[in-house]
């Protein structure tokens, strides 16, 4: 799951990691009256930011210096509800509804730093770079020597010594007596972002840039953005996480599969897939190609998938105006294939049937299943086996009911 | 001949009072495996469906020898079964637990590498973990630790290894149904962070003589094929079919397994069936034909030979 950057700065503070102040508005006079507040606390200048999940927003023009808390409103004006296209977002953009007051910090210095769950070394890695702004990807490609990695051991976590690695390669002085002890800051910084990420069970965090703002002594190292993703695994145990979700962000038939339980995927063509298991899902899909057809979903129904779970699975499938044709496809493990035919007769009875419907059992109880279809009296195809329904449900695809 | 698991194993169940687990503890019992019990802390001493159950891993060892735990503790308690079992000693710990986190999967790796290291050390053999979120392990004929149906197995020496169930199930039909049957079938599972890889099961396969042949199968997400292409063609014997599910999935998007996602242009099905091909793993040219691409390439070997 991914977060907006108030979000993730609103994590970063409750963790004692510095960001600058702000305030998330989700209206204008919201904003107006988020100015009005941090001028209370003696904010001069204000950045206005428009909250959507895509990066690439200030060149989009989602992003807005207010040199005054009179420029405030004009610039909220512009930004919400604004049609905002980024290199992220396609060309299609994202309707701006939220907006990030923040004051404004000049940074004197821009650096990059993100935390990733590095599934090859089996433990978290920190990726730091001395100079901001630029996409990590690109530079990892052009100039590798210009990443630290620093793969942190699970079990000793984030140590002092990590921090002054960190903190050399970043060209940074040792000294704690040196102006601002900015090696003393970005030790606290890092200690308490790993132990964030760890407490809140992050997949990826990026903070691009990382800065350092003011003069002399007054020297701070503050987080001037902030990306988060989650590991969906373990959503359930942080609720204060889930409830950050954000219905604008996500596909509408994918959330509603969701709440069913069922991993569903949109995609752009036309055969609707139901199919038990994300391997044998992603295979469907692959045939479907292979005879000549697309797929337009991707839909692992699971395991232990029941009657009621298959007829919702197949509702979302249905509600889907580009589905042409649908092809259910399931090797029945634990899962049996009369429970399969069950949910599959009791949703076509629902909904009706306006494209054809390709069906292959496998497995436990098939026998059962398919005579529960025949039986059925509804316009079924049966197929024989993987092969022949994905070339079945291409053909009728292309000549319809 | 077999790896891992055959008809002597000692298997409990870790979760066995749960609904899910007491079901698949009947189904392996009823398949001919050896169930010696089960563990749910706090209903030691009592006994379901037959099943002795105890409070501790720690004692199902000393009872009754256990040494292959099979674990359906939900979630958020499972990287806490498996250290446990580990720390018992248990040589073969499957665990079909579908959904946890990344971060606790770490810390039970790192702990198994150690105490692997401290058994090597003193002369023992390693323990070995499958999955997380996987169908587990099937000896057709003499033993299955998991929730694959038993009877689309048949005896046999084709070794099967794969990151998916379902797909599993596939390869299985298809190669009894052309009257090849299977040494033994692994399903590693498909989170990014998991016990035993690949590589460890084809050098399995590869050192049993039980075996003639091996399919794999692999997905979208991660280097775990390329680097078992790149082993194959180095150390492997045996033939080999392949195939990887997703050519057809959009990068950056998850498909079900938290592992199936396509990263930074890494991890794509067509880099995976190339790594295969170039180590002269022979990639089956659709999911529907795994079994039918292993019998042309047996044929082709025995005319050869």
């Amino acid at each position: 799951m991914k977060i907006h950057e108030y979000q993730a700065k609103e994590l970063f503070r409750n963790a004692g990691v510095a960001v600058p102040r702000g305030i998330p508005a989700f209206s204008v006079k919201e904003a107006v009256e988020a100015a009005g507040t941090l001028a209370g606390q003696g904010v001069q200048a204000f950045v206005v930011k428009a909250q959507i999940h895509a990066g690439g927003r200030g060149k989009g023009g989602g992003v807005k210096i207010a040199k005054t808390r009179a420029d405030v409103e004009p610039l909220a004006q512009k930004i919400f509800g604004m049609n905002l296209v980024t290199h992220q977002t396609g060309p299609e953009g994202k309707i701006v509804k939220r907006l990030f007051i923040e004051e404004a910090t000049p940074p004197k210095r821009e650096m990059y730093l993100s935390l990733i769950l590095d599934r090859d070394r089996g433990c978290v890695s920190l990726l730091a770079a001395a100079e901001g702004g630029m996409e990590i990807e690109e530079l990892a490609h052009s100039n590798p020597e210009k990443i630290l990695t620093l793969p942190i051991d699970p079990t000793t976590g984030w140590q002092s010594y990590h921090s002054r690695k960190l903190t050399s390669f970043l060209g940074l002085s040792l000294d704690p007596k040196a102006a601002g002890n900015l090696a003393g800051q970005l030790h606290a910084f890092m200690d308490k972002l790993y132990a964030m990420f760890v407490a809140k069970d992050c997949s990826i965090l990026e903070i691009n840039p990382l800065a350092i703002v003011g003069e002399g002594d007054a020297q701070k190292i503050m987080a001037l953005d902030g990306k988060i993703n989650f590991d969906d695994n373990a959503l359930k145990r942080h609720p204060d996480v889930a409830a950050m979700l954000d219905p604008d962000e996500e596909d509408a038939a994918e959330l509603e599969a969701a709440k069913w339980d069922l991993n569903f995927i949109s995609l752009y063509g036309n055969i609707g897939c139901m199919v038990n298991g994300a391997g044998l899902a992603m295979a469907t899909m692959d045939i479907i190609k292979h005879y000549g057809g697309d797929p337009a979903n991707f839909l692992d129904v699971g395991g232990g998938a029941t009657a009621e779970k298959v007829r919702e699975a197949f509702k979302i499938i249905t509600k889907d105006k580009k589905v042409k044709a649908i092809f259910v496809n399931i090797f029945g493990g634990i899962m049996k294939c009369d429970t399969i035919a069950e949910g599959v007769i009791s949703a076509t009875k629902e909904v009706g049937l306006k494209v054809p419907l390709v069906v292959r059992l496998e497995g436990t109880n098939v026998a059962k299943g398919r005579e529960m279809l025949e039986k059925s009296g509804l316009a079924i195809i049966p197929a024989t086996s993987m092969a022949d329904g994905a070339q079945k449900a291409v053909k009728a695809m292309k000549e319809g009911l | 001949m077999s790896v891992l698991l055959n008809k002597d194993s000692r298997i409990i169940v870790q979760g066995i009072t749960g609904k899910t687990g007491l079901f698949h503890a009947m189904g392996c019992r009823d398949y001919g495996s050896k169930v010696v019990g089960g563990v749910t802390p706090g209903r030691g001493g009592q006994t379901v469906e037959g099943f002795a159950v105890w409070d501790s891993v720690e004692e199902s060892v000393e009872k009754e020898n256990a040494n292959v735990s099979m674990i359906f503790v939900p979630p958020f308690g499972a990287a806490d079964a498996i250290l446990e079992a580990i720390d018992a000693g248990i040589e073969l710990i499957v665990c079909i637990t579908e959904g946890i986190p990344v971060l606790d999967m770490l810390k039970v790796k790192e702990f198994l590498a150690k105490t692997n290291v401290r058994r090597k050390a003193a002369g023992q053999t390693i323990q070995r973990l499958i999955g997380p979120n996987c169908p587990g392990i099937i000896t057709p004929g003499q033993a299955k630790v998991g929730i694959m149906p038993g009877y689309i197995h048949k005896v046999g020496s084709v070794g099967i290894v794969s990151r998916s169930g379902t797909l599993t199930y596939e390869a299985v039909h298809q190669t009894s149904e052309l009257g090849m049957g299977q040494s033994t079938c692994i399903g590693i599972g498909g989170d990014p962070v998991k016990g035993m890889e690949f590589i460890d099961c084809l050098e399995l396969f590869n050192n049993d003589p039980g075996t003639e042949s091996i399919v794999m199968i692999g997905e979208i997400g991660g280097t775990a094929e390329e680097e078992a292409a790149a082993w194959v063609k180095k150390n492997c014997k045996k033939p080999v079919v392949g195939f990887i599910a997703g050519r057809t999935a959009p990068p950056g998007r998850r498909m079900g397994h938290a592992g199936a996602i396509i990263s930074g242009g890494s991890g794509t099905a067509d880099s995976k069936m190339d790594a295969m091909k170039a180590a002269g793993i022979r990639v089956a040219p659709s999911p529907a034909e795994m079994g039918s691409t292993l019998q042309a390439l047996l044929k082709e070997r025995s005319g050869r030979a």
